[in-house]
């Protein structure tokens, strides 16, 4: 009897409501924690060690770190990557609307699937090869400079199409618009048609029933759109190194140079938690401060509005002028560890105290 | 009313694609009025109380209000306020935020708005909600909301399509009669549209009965009980039973009209107990279940008397509906009686004596 209790508690626990979900889950979960985890924290372990030629001297050290963060070139990386990513996310995001808005409002509700079927067709064709067709469609000789010829707009081709931060820009707006489109295309049909019919029945127009109404309520799926855009170009080094040139380099493209060409594991690893820890660190700003700043725009009228405007801009400011003159003063770690820990800690603080405002942020 | 109607509908049609869903309505709203459209679903009400919010464009016809055609002026810039079926409250604002919401254009200033939003909710009884989440509130609080949110316009006219129905029959019974109440208190016209009619006789001045896009009759609440226009109209507010019957030969004179009722025996009628024009052969006779008296003690004096067995027997506390077989007549009629003090029920299979009324019969020819 003794050595079946085990077995009873086993299939009992099994058998219970979390017990099914873990068993439901652990296939994925198992698989994310071999592929995912650990070699995350392989990376991690890395970057703590150096390379010495040919071997890998497994003794912790900051040096990897002081370098990536002294050195002007990854700053300069990194501050590209960011700006890149976000420029990405804009236009992105900003030209998915009206198409999910088109698909959700203006489609007969039958058609809707087929819409959104024909908007995952790009993924069709692989990655790869919609960069390299863009690289054709920008080239010097190509369709673009071509056409703009033919009408006589231009009497030379344009040499700004590629090899720059705009073609980055381009090629990866094309190729992340179906993952902008479906979230707000979602967030679009939860809305009651019957809030958009209250709205101008209490006396607004079509345009201020989208401003007060439709967008509110859309929030959601934008904000999701913004973290489904941004977080992967920003890590995207395909697209830079096929349509970037020198000026569309971006940070994943010298983590592959550091891993690959330069046989510096420990430096690819430093540079590529640095990154996540960049992303993770400003996603969390921005959005507790956005949050902050609608709520406290929400319960201020007047001129003390302006302050609140101002309040952020006063912190990139401080942030700026920490990663600036900080390491000269405090050390460069115990600046930026403190810098991180103070975003952290105030984020957070917004976070768990502010509630969501209307727009879901 | 010597006054022009506030709400003037002249040969409304409307169609979608083949579907024929108003069929030439033509009625007059007063100002001040508790108008219902009462009809089952599908009859058109509600096309056509979104047509005068202008959420639908009509095909032909016209609606005019306070005495300008409301053709191609859309629901923003229409002197109408919808109290929607879901009630529609914007899940993203508060409460407070949610009644101020059509203020935003209003000449005031945000002191008078937000006093205003306070009143609003003071009126519906929920003065101490404003700063709720709208996502936090059950439905009879819903409702209020959406009153208030309506109301605090001043609108002309007060749409409400079925405001009730989503709330169960505690809660809507008190909601009826403060709805009511409600519209003497800020004198609006409300138009409400609803399937249950007996919601309709007791909040409205006047109801326009709807069958299949049509107004099968337009009348206040009393006049539509005691004379429905048609069976179907009889059948549907209230319950009535229906007795065949036979117009004389000699049939109609001056005099009033000769009908044998199967059940009630022969007796005269005079000619406003039958909508429409009574000709001599078959017909119907339509009498509702209180027009026929039980006599308990048989020796009740009654100038028409009739006998019948009482087959089913349902009792709902304070009154008892007998299912009772005319001597006769094919088939059984429903009754009532009020269970006063010391008054027994009636046994199943006993046989009884009715007391009937002349006066309370309506023909159907």
């Amino acid at each position: 009897m003794g050595d079946r209790r085990p077995v009873n508690a086993l299939s009992k626990a099994l058998r219970s409501d979390a017990g099914r979900g873990l068993t439901l889950v652990s296939p994925a979960l198992i698989y994310a924690l071999l592929l995912l985890a650990a070699p995350l924290a392989v990376i991690v372990l890395f970057s703590f060690w150096t390379q010495n030629f040919l071997t890998i001297e497994r003794v912790f050290t900051l040096d990897n770190y002081r370098t990536a963060l002294t050195d002007p070139l990854y700053a300069t990386l990194m501050q590209r990557s960011i700006s890149i990513a976000g420029m990405v996310t804009a236009v992105t995001v900003i030209l998915a609307f009206p198409v999910a808005y088109y698909i959700s409002f203006y489609v007969r509700p039958e058609r809707k699937s087929l819409w959104l079927f024909l908007i995952t067709i790009p993924f069709w064709t692989s990655y790869l090869i919609r960069v390299f067709l863009w690289r054709v469609i920008l080239a010097f000789d190509g369709p673009v400079n071509g056409t703009l010829m033919g009408f006589g707009v231009i009497d030379q081709p344009l040499p700004w199409l590629l090899y720059n931060a705009t073609a980055v820009v381009i090629t990866l707006a094309h190729a992340f618009a179906p993952f902008a489109i479906l979230p707000i295309f979602v967030a679009l049909e939860k809305i009651d048609r019957a809030l958009l019919e209250a709205s101008r029945d209490l006396g607004e127009s079509p345009a201020m029933t989208f401003l007060r109404v439709t967008l509110p309520l859309a929030m959601p799926g934008v904000l999701a759109a913004v973290l489904i855009v941004f977080i992967p170009t920003v890590g995207d080094y395909v697209t830079p190194r096929l349509v970037g040139g020198s000026g569309g380099t971006m940070i994943a493209n010298m983590i592959y140079a550091q891993i690959f060409d330069l046989n510096d594991r420990p430096m690819g690893a430093t540079l590529a938690v640095l990154a996540m820890t960049i992303v993770a660190l400003t996603l969390i700003w921005a959005i507790s401060r956005v949050r902050l700043w609608l709520w406290l725009g929400g319960r201020i009228s007047g001129r003390a509005r302006l302050l609140v405007l101002a309040a952020p801009v006063a912190e990139i400011a401080l942030i700026g002028w920490v990663i600036g003159q900080g390491p000269a003063i405090f050390g460069l770690i115990p600046a930026l560890l403190a810098l991180a820990g103070a975003v952290l800690v105030s984020s957070a603080a917004i976070l768990f105290s502010v509630p969501r405002g209307r727009f879901a942020v | 009313m010597t006054d022009a109607p506030l709400i003037e509908i002249e040969g409304v049609e409307k169609y979608y694609g083949d579907y024929h869903a108003l069929r030439g309505i033509t009625a007059g709203i007063g100002a001040g009025e508790f108008f219902s459209l009462l009809g089952p679903s599908g009859c058109g009400k509600t096309t056509l109380l979104r047509a005068i919010a202008g959420f639908e464009d009509i095909s032909a016809g016209r609606i005019l209000i306070a005495g300008r055609n409301m053709d191609g002026v859309p629901p923003n810039r229409r002197p109408t306020n919808l109290v929607f079926q879901s009630y529609a409250i914007f899940p993203h604002l508060s409460v407070a935020e949610n009644v101020g919401f059509g203020l935003r254009r209003a000449e005031m200033s945000t002191a008078d708005k937000r006093r205003a939003v306070g009143e609003a909710l003071e009126m519906v009884g929920l003065g101490q909600y404003g700063g709720r989440a709208a996502h936090a509130l059950s439905g009879g609080q819903r409702q209020r909301v959406a009153l208030a949110r309506a109301l605090i316009l001043k609108p002309k006219v007060l749409l409400l399509d079925e405001p009730l129905s989503a709330l169960d029959k505690k809660m809507r019974e008190q909601m009826q009669v403060e709805l009511r109440r409600l519209q003497r208190q800020v004198g609006i016209t409300f138009v409400l549209v609803t399937h249950d009619q007996e919601e309709a006789l007791i909040m409205s001045d006047r109801i326009a009965v709807m069958f299949e896009g049509e107004i099968a009759q337009l009348d206040a609440p009393e006049a539509l009980y005691r004379r429905p226009a048609s069976r179907k109209v009889g059948e549907f507010i209230g319950m009535m039973n229906f007795l065949p019957a036979q117009v004389g030969v000699s049939g109609v004179t001056q005099g009033g009209i000769a009908v044998e009722v199967a059940g009630l025996g022969p007796t005269v009628l005079q000619s406003a107990q039958c909508p429409g024009a009574a000709r001599p052969g078959a017909a119907e006779v339509g009498v509702r279940p209180e027009s026929l008296t039980v006599l308990f003690d048989e020796g009740t004096p009654a100038a028409h008397r009739a006998t019948g067995r009482v087959d089913e027997i349902t009792y709902y506390g304070d009154m008892t509906y007998y299912e009772i077989t005319l001597e006769g007549a094919p088939k059984s009629v429903q009754v009532s009686a009020r269970n006063m003090p010391g008054r027994r029920l009636l046994d199943r299979g006993e046989t009884v004596a009715l007391a009937w009324d002349p006066s309370s019969l309506v023909l159907f020819c």
